[in-house]
């Protein structure tokens, strides 16, 4: 079975962001980018269903400018076999990208797509379930555990107040979780070898889609900052200001 | 403008984060329709007819809408849509799990996690973990928009019905997807997404027993008990306890954070809460600096004197 799977280009989870000061946008100039960590449990997922000999072929697929092309080289160092940039360089919401996927999909007939559940810079949970709906491949999403056979997918859902296991026809979309595994690391070697296998790069417009939205991006704000608190000495000291001050326990 | 409101189900019963998706609605302005599907779900519609606001609720009460699966629902939101100018619903896993599709099937974006309505086509919603605020505005005919219930009070419920209830007939095929089974969570504390009072535990618990002292605590307060990521990636409890940006998002009354170092990712889901107070031996702990009040100390030693003392 082949199995397609999305990475994104994001801000390295550790870097602490800055609004612009003109409140265009996030500045992201010389900083440090960073494959999604929902993205990297997605290909981590992928290459055990390789090694578990479900997967025969992993395909890797972004969609962004050029400087992309590092993270799918970082997913084919940890074993997708190739790659597929979809080349753009305008801002891409979530529509565009599922429209973008569900074309790729559309080519490459995978049998199972796994996405991360969301992308740390929007933090919208969005792409995985248009794709879904796109394609008309049934949807798993925040995926904390994975069965793939001949015949379908189990998966077990996190939800609200517990799990939710489904059983799922193929092809499905799969979107993971933070549970779902812990992502290795690449070996030197496989980075290495990375280099040599094939990318290949494509255009929204060579697909076929749009990737144009209808949402506008007005302007962005640091949030409300909090007033500096004290520090206590004591429980007592603690209670005291929680009743008195605070008023919020009696 | 015409909103329609996907209501949340807990057991058969409307849960709270629907009066607040409702005052999201109401700040957007318009008709407001409610939705409820599921499967035996009549008393949740009726709590809904009482929901201040609400003009008339729909029911499409059906096996093929239990467990809220996403085909079905996403289905019925589709057919239903063409009647609305807005289509709102939670930002529970439910909310997050659909709504999507109705966008996508529409050909329209959909903007997540609102926290305030500028206008009834311009939001306000956070992105990097809540580091930055995003203004937006839809172009779009239909909005599909999911709302952070902690940042709306939710309206007030009447003691009798105002809204009449109708029932929509209409079946999604789902040929996809299969329910199996659902372990939901046992407990007597308030939910995490509807407590006034949160108690949470991080990775400076050391272990999953340990959070028996938070308990304690938290069962004197009448509060949830949450924890962070790190506390549960070290496997100490299970996710759905998570407070951050991948978790819950929170915004109580009282927040207590305990053995939290306070990571960008933990703050992203608590630091709207109106008192925080944290509890950390380290005093350099990022957490102290959005806490109103810090305690530097040991939490085996802090925690018993609090529960003793409360």
């Amino acid at each position: 079975m082949k199995v397609l799977v999305a990475v994104k280009r994001v801000i390295d989870h550790n870097v602490k962001i800055r609004v612009k000061p003109d409140g265009s946008d996030v500045d992201l100039t010389h900083v440090k980018m960073a494959m999604n960590p929902f993205c990297e449990i997605a290909v981590e997922e992928a290459v055990r269903l390789k090694e578990k000999g479900i997967a025969s072929e992993i395909v890797a697929v972004t969609i962004g400018p050029k400087a992309a092309q590092e993270q799918l080289r970082a997913a084919m160092a940890l074993g997708a076999d190739r790659a597929i940039h979809v080349h753009t360089d305008e801002r891409v919401e979530s529509l565009g990208a599922a429209k973008v996927l569900a074309s790729v999909v559309d080519e490459e007939q995978p049998g199972l797509v796994l996405l991360g559940k969301q992308a740390i810079d929007s933090d919208n949970n969005q792409t995985g379930q248009m794709l879904a709906a796109l394609t008309g491949f049934a949807q798993g999403t925040f995926t904390s555990k994975l069965d793939v056979d001949e015949q379908g997918a189990t998966v077990t859902r996190e939800i609200d107040g517990g799990m939710q296991t489904l059983r799922l026809s193929l092809p499905a979309i799969i979107t993971t979780d933070l549970r779902l595994n812990e992502p290795r690391y690449a070996k030197l070697p496989n980075i290495m070898k990375a280099k040599k296998k094939p990318l290949e790069v494509r255009t929204p417009e060579e697909l076929n889609v749009s990737i144009a939205s209808n949402i506008s991006l007005l302007g962005v704000e640091p949030p409300a900052e909090r007033p500096g608190g004290v520090k206590v000495e004591s429980v007592d000291e603690l209670i005291e200001k929680l009743k008195n001050e605070a008023k919020v326990i009696s | 403008m015409s909103i329609l409101v996907l209501a949340d189900l807990h057991e058969g019963q409307l849960a709270g984060m629907t009066g607040h998706v409702m005052a999201a609605a109401r700040a957007i302005g318009g008709n407001i329709d409610v939705l409820v599907a599921g499967e035996a779900v009549q008393p949740a519609a009726e709590q809904a007819a009482k929901l201040d606001g609400v003009s008339r609720v729909r029911v499409a009460d059906n096996a093929a809408y239990a467990h809220q699966l996403a085909e079905p629902i996403g289905a019925l939101l589709v057919a239903l849509a063409d009647d609305y100018t807005h289509v709102l619903a939670s930002t529970s896993t439910t909310g997050k799990n659909v709504l999507p599709r109705l966008a996508a099937l529409k050909n329209v974006g959909q903007i997540s996690d609102i926290i305030a309505v500028e206008a009834a086509d311009t939001f306000k919603r956070p992105i990097y973990a809540g580091n930055a605020v995003a203004t937006v505005q839809s172009a779009d005919a239909l909005k599909v928009i999911t709302v952070r219930p902690s940042a709306f009070d939710a309206v007030a419920e009447r003691a009798e019905a105002a809204a009449g209830i109708e029932a929509v007939d209409l079946v999604a095929d789902n040929r996809q997807s299969q329910f199996v089974s659902e372990e939901l969570a046992q407990s007597d504390r308030p939910e995490l997404g509807g407590a006034s009072v949160i108690v949470s535990g991080g990775r400076g618990m050391g272990n999953g027993d340990n959070f028996r002292l938070l308990n304690g605590v938290a069962d004197k307060l009448g509060a949830a008990v949450g924890a962070s990521r790190a506390a549960v990636d070290a496997g100490f409890v299970p996710n759905d306890m998570q407070v951050g940006q991948t978790g819950k998002i929170v915004a109580p009354e009282l927040y207590i954070a305990v053995g939290i170092s306070g990571a960008i990712q933990h703050l992203a889901g608590m630091k709207d809460s109106r008192v925080i107070v944290a509890i950390n031996q380290d005093e350099d702990a990022p957490i102290f600096q959005v806490a109103d009040y810090g305690l530097v100390g040991d939490l085996f030693e802090v925690l018993p004197e609090l529960e003793s003392k409360l």
